[in-house]
């Protein structure tokens, strides 16, 4: 598994997922005993549209290396609009994180139903990957918080 | 200048309005500042010239609690912030009394500065009656000119257009100065590699002192508490602590007015570091005007605004990474 990979660096990865679906779908990966790595750290929030734009910078500058969010699929939000809210707030912060230096691999939106778990853990997998190629954060990060 | 305050005075003095929102002259010849007059004698220090860039939208919250009318001095650019303000609710439209003002390009004190032309002592060209080619200015070191184009404020030369999107009467021309791309800048900054991005925000933000200028005047910066405020919220009212605080500032404060933005430019204005500001601004502009379709804040006060509505067939976020 990826993990081995480099011994030094692990990094720190902050998922948001929805209650209803995303945060089910993680459940699910759990009880199907599908693998993902430890690296991620699951924050779960009452809905994608939760997820304030302060919460993402708050996460880099807490020592975060990448940023997910996963919601419901657009069109099945528990609160029927939420998520789509949430793409366009998270589509204008992520090409503004980019456009001052942020590597734009460091943040991802998916979409996960609670009946994807296969889905949760093969896009985790993908993006500790990912994540594990770009290194260490050290664009946004609060040297205070750095442990 | 002359026919808007004879305008005003009789306005003043037949008590349609109570007050007047207008430009005092400042105690050096190139910084008027905003100023209420409530009477004809105080009438004497008003002043409107080619200085005088300041947007006074933003004061018209407070003036819709005063009693009575208020007459405020709008330019073309100034009522898109006033549109949007009334959009909000945060202005009332009856204690307004919108004269639209004439305007060819408002001067940058700065630009003027950087071409070398230290030690002021008047400048003369920079009055709105005749369109002027250039700047005669005097300084302790003798006379010097100035091409009025070379001394325009960055926003001018993106001009939004010579037509007033509200006002009860016009006095005087207005003309379209753009003369450059909106968006060139920002274009430039998005084609380079992220280290470089991130080499040239570094550059500029670490100069911010987190004097709050740019809140402050910023018309669509609005809300009566800020979060930058709270003395929860660990950069409240503050210097910049660290390179991360000086981009989550200027990264929340353009997110706060994104899709509101009228991009006025009065925050790159009143920067006291010369910080181009407006470029974060401009990067939302451009961002919601491809993946949203065209819009443009304070111009339609019936329109969807971006962030409040959605279509299904919306980008999806990864769209970033994809248009590379």
């Amino acid at each position: 598994m990826s993990i081995e990979k480099n011994e030094e660096f692990r990094p720190k990865i902050v998922a948001f997922c929805c209650n209803w679906c995303s945060y089910a779908g993680a459940d699910l990966a759990g009880s199907s005993r599908l693998t993902y790595p430890a690296d991620v750290k699951i924050i779960r929030v009452p809905c994608s549209c939760r997820v304030n734009p302060m919460f993402i910078l708050r996460a880099f500058e807490k020592g975060a290396d990448g940023v997910i969010m996963c919601g419901c699929h657009p069109g099945d939000c528990h609160y029927s609009t939420g998520n789509y809210y949430a793409r366009r707030r998270m589509t204008l912060l992520f090409s503004m994180l980019d456009f001052i230096g942020v590597e734009n691999g460091r943040t991802r939106v998916e979409w996960v139903s609670a009946a994807e778990g296969v889905k949760f853990s093969a896009t985790m997998n993908e993006f500790v990957e990912k994540i594990y190629s770009l290194g260490k954060n050290v664009r946004l990060e609060d040297l205070r918080c750095r442990s | 200048m002359q026919k808007l305050i004879d305008r005003i005075r009789e306005l003043l003095a037949d008590g349609t309005v109570a007050r007047v929102l207008g430009w005092r002259t400042g105690d050096l010849p190139y910084n008027p500042e905003p100023a209420y007059f409530e009477c004809e004698e105080e009438l004497q220090d008003f002043v409107y010239n080619g200085f005088c860039g300041a947007n006074l939208s933003k004061y018209m919250i407070e003036a819709s609690r005063l009693e009575g009318k208020t007459l405020v001095c709008l330019k073309p650019c100034d009522t898109y912030s006033f549109n949007q303000l009334l959009k909000e609710h945060r202005v009332d439209r009856e204690k307004a009394y919108i004269i639209g003002v004439g305007c060819k390009g408002k001067l940058d004190i700065e630009k003027i500065k950087k071409q070398g032309i230290k030690g002021i002592e008047s400048i003369s060209g920079a009055e709105i009656e005749e369109a002027a080619e250039s700047l005669t200015i005097q300084t302790i070191y003798g006379e010097k000119t100035c091409a009025y184009k070379d001394a325009m404020l960055e926003r001018c030369h993106v001009c939004k257009g010579k037509e007033h999107q509200i006002y009860d009467e016009l006095i005087g021309d207005s003309s379209d100065t753009t003369d450059a791309d909106r968006f060139a800048q920002v274009r430039r900054i998005e084609a380079m590699s992220p280290q470089e991005k991130f080499a040239f925000f570094q550059n500029e933000l670490s100069k911010c002192i987190r004097c709050n200028a740019c809140r402050n005047v910023c018309p669509a910066c609005s809300c009566r508490k800020c979060v930058f405020d709270s003395t929860k919220f660990d950069s409240s009212q503050k210097a910049n602590a660290d390179s991360f605080e000086e981009k989550m500032f200027h990264i929340i404060r353009a997110f706060h007015v994104a899709g509101r933005c009228t991009d006025c430019g009065e925050c790159s204005r009143v920067c006291p570091q010369g910080i181009p500001l407006h470029l974060f601004n401009r990067k939302f502009i451009k961002d919601i005007n491809e993946l949203y379709g065209e819009y443009q804040a304070g111009e339609d006060i019936t329109a969807d605004t971006p962030l409040t509505h959605f279509t299904f067939g919306d980008a999806e976020p990864s769209i970033v990474g994809e248009r590379g």
